[in-house]
């Protein structure tokens, strides 16, 4: 059985002027200790999906359906006790903003104390000990002085290490992680990616990687499932997707980032665009979301949705056209 | 270069004072230009890459006399103009004009395109007569690929790309000789994005501008740009020809800032230069050479004496400088002076 099984999850926000349908029937799984990434351009749903898993969307105006199944457990039926329970204990999440997402007026100590001594029932000497020992972990040096610091005295590569051992301090199973490293310059997101690598040997949760960059994706990830609108358009192990994309959206994000190096090789000079916008969510689209968009797009596409199809052993697409493994290559 | 470079910078300088203590007087200074030298030739694409807080987009502003500079020479076009006064100056601002990061700010909401566009074609007294306006908007509007119906809009009515273009029209309104791109294209979606480096590289090509690329995307800048100077701390580390630059880096920052960026390639094996710690603060800058507290290969001399750009012979092609003291070792003492890009970057 998968750690996380996420069945057909529908998130849709009530709005003035319609209903956004922010997350559209997305389905995918997890397994213990796996790192899976979610990639997709902004807008697409995949942050909505990742706050549905911990319910922490407001509701209303939002309106979660489907089933998330977490070690079989169904998180949409449990009450508020036992999601808090389970926030920052068995599933935890680090966020985007090391900025924003501490509070300015605690001291880190506490604040990796905090999940401690609610779920473990540390006292307040243990929890700071243990604090230390997290800071240790997560590469802080003069962890002792440290973990009476303030959040403005660090730096926001230190800030984000913080958040990893908040996030990491119970031991959780799943390790959620909502754009972890794109607040921060690229020697840093390089120390922050090794750290997440390093402790996800150590300490063996599984990891659910929500991403734009792709250099990220191949980095980290072994799975990958593309969102696009709100819906998932493909999933693949990490080599398959990024050296055989079966949709048209996958290979256009592929194709529209350049790789460093280019000069060296002399490929293209022009990058692969992907025409016009990301269409509105608040329109029910009948047919293929990205149909607009798809250069090979068919009546068939405009009118009748795809279904996700396995093309290859784990790899499936929604697309009518992706050729499925052993028909001849595009 | 036997032609005069469209823009020199000499030994540019801007300190911000931070005022402090019990009367408010300048108790330090932010060292956030220190002392740096560059020319764009006409046509030519420069890009300044570096990390937040190293100055890039200081640089920017100062060229654009946003605010006054400390210290240095900017010549546009052979005429000085670092130290003009803002009547004479004003003329002068139509040959440089600015793509700024985040198109949702930069544009006046209460503007529509038309205006937006409009404004620097009178400012400059480009146009004389309506008809000839109207046909300088249309011609606007069809070189950043916009549908001439929509100059009547409003910018909440476009999407992030669609004001970028817009930004760049805007930019290019003035018809200037030199276009400082400050972040333009950091703040847009993957698919978005290379709609607007192409654009940019077109415009390019059809209008024979140059370009101030100022980027922290390593892979953008290699796929767009001829010459790439490397910041860090407020000074050049390295500049060098696109293809000698990544090819064959040859400071240690401009190493490791190359091997950190993540590739969109599964499992490639790259040689890895992690960095320890942080950028130091530009409030006090470390002594010596700036990059030596987290440099792998700093030795003595480099925490007393600051190494200076120079010359460094590179097979790649000509122009290539940098400042590090491992370029007076011998080859084989030097762990930089292989053609180590190619593994780093783990291209064939």
């Amino acid at each position: 059985m998968a750690l996380l099984e996420v069945d057909a999850l529908q998130t849709h926000f009530r709005t003035p002027d319609g209903i956004n349908r922010a997350v559209d029937g997305v389905s995918f799984h997890v397994n213990a200790g796996e790192t899976l990434a979610i990639v997709g351009e902004s807008g697409c749903g995949k942050s909505v999906t990742a706050m549905s898993i911990l319910r922490l969307i407001p509701e209303p105006p939002g309106k979660i359906a489907g089933a998330i199944r977490f070690n079989g457990k169904n998180l949409l039926e449990a009450t508020d006790k036992e999601m808090r329970a389970i926030r920052g204990n068995e599933i935890s999440m680090i966020f985007q903003e090391p900025m924003t997402s501490l509070n300015p007026v605690l001291t880190v100590g506490r604040q990796i104390g905090e999940t401690l001594r609610l779920h473990q029932g540390l006292s307040a000497q243990a929890a700071e000990d243990r604090a230390v020992e997290m800071l240790n972990l997560v590469g802080i040096p003069e962890a002792k002085r440290r973990v009476r610091e303030y959040p403005h005295q660090l730096s926001g590569g230190m800030r984000q290490r913080v958040m990893i051992a908040i996030a990491l301090a119970c031991n959780p199973k799943l390790l959620i992680a909502d754009e972890p490293t794109t607040a921060l310059d690229v020697t840093i997101q390089a120390q922050i990616l090794d750290l997440m690598r390093d402790l996800k040997h150590r300490v063996g949760a599984a990891i659910v990687l929500i991403t734009h960059d792709l250099g990220v994706v191949a980095e980290v990830a072994e799975r990958v499932v593309v969102m696009y609108a709100g819906k998932k358009v493909e999933e693949a192990p990490v080599h398959a997707l990024f050296n055989r994309p079966r949709h048209p959206y996958t290979q256009g994000l592929l194709g529209s980032v350049p790789k460093l190096g280019s000069s060296l090789t002399g490929e293209a000079t022009r990058l692969a665009e992907i025409p016009g916008l990301v269409p509105s969510l608040k329109q029910k689209i009948p047919g293929c979301v990205f149909a607009s968009r798809c250069p090979h797009a068919t009546d068939l596409c405009t009118a009748i949705a795809p279904a996700l199809e396995e093309k290859a052993p784990g790899h499936v697409a929604a697309c009518h056209y992706a050729l499925r493994e052993g028909a001849l290559a595009a | 270069m036997s032609t005069a470079p469209l823009l020199q910078v000499n030994d540019l300088k801007k300190h911000f004072p931070i005022h402090g203590g019990f009367f408010g007087g300048v108790t330090a200074k932010v060292y956030a230009v220190d002392g740096i030298s560059f020319d764009i030739a006409k046509g030519e694409t420069l890009s300044l890459v570096g990390e937040s807080g190293c100055g890039k987009s200081t640089v920017g502003k100062a060229l654009l006399r946003l605010f006054p500079l400390t210290d240095g020479q900017v010549i546009l076009g052979g005429t000085r103009i670092d130290d003009m006064p803002s009547s004479t100056l004003r003329p002068m601002r139509r040959r440089m004009q600015v793509v700024f990061q985040d198109p949702f700010s930069s544009l006046n909401p209460r503007m529509r395109v038309r205006d937006i566009l409009a404004e620097p074609i009178r400012n400059f007294g480009l146009s004389n007569s309506s008809a000839d306006l109207e046909a300088r908007l249309v011609a606007l509007m069809d070189k950043v690929r916009l549908p001439k119906d929509a100059i009547n809009r409003w910018p909440h009515e476009f999407s992030g790309g669609q004001r970028q273009r817009i930004g760049i029209a805007r930019a290019l309104a003035g018809e200037p000789d030199l276009i400082i791109c400050d972040e333009a294209v950091s703040a847009l979606d993957v698919s978005v994005k290379a709609q607007i480096v192409n654009l940019l590289q077109d415009l390019q090509k059809e209008l024979g501008l140059a370009m101030l690329f100022i980027s922290h995307d390593l892979a953008i800048v290699e796929h767009m740009t001829h010459r790439v100077a490397v910041m860090y701390l407020g000074k050049i580390v390295e500049v060098a020809p696109r293809r000698s630059l990544f090819g064959a880096p040859k400071h240690p920052y401009t190493e490791a800032l190359l091997s950190a960026v993540p590739q969109p390639t599964p499992g490639i094996q790259r040689q890895r230069v992690i960095l320890k710690g942080d950028v130091p603060s530009p409030i006090n800058p470390p002594k010596g050479c700036r990059f030596h507290t987290r440099c792998p290969y700093a030795f003595d001399r480099c925490r007393v004496e600051e190494p200076v750009l120079r010359p460094i012979a590179d097979a790649m092609g000509e122009g290539h400088v940098s400042a590090c003291h491992l370029h007076d070792r011998s080859a084989a003492e030097n762990p930089l002076s292989g053609a180590k890009g190619a593994a780093l970057l783990a291209v064939g």
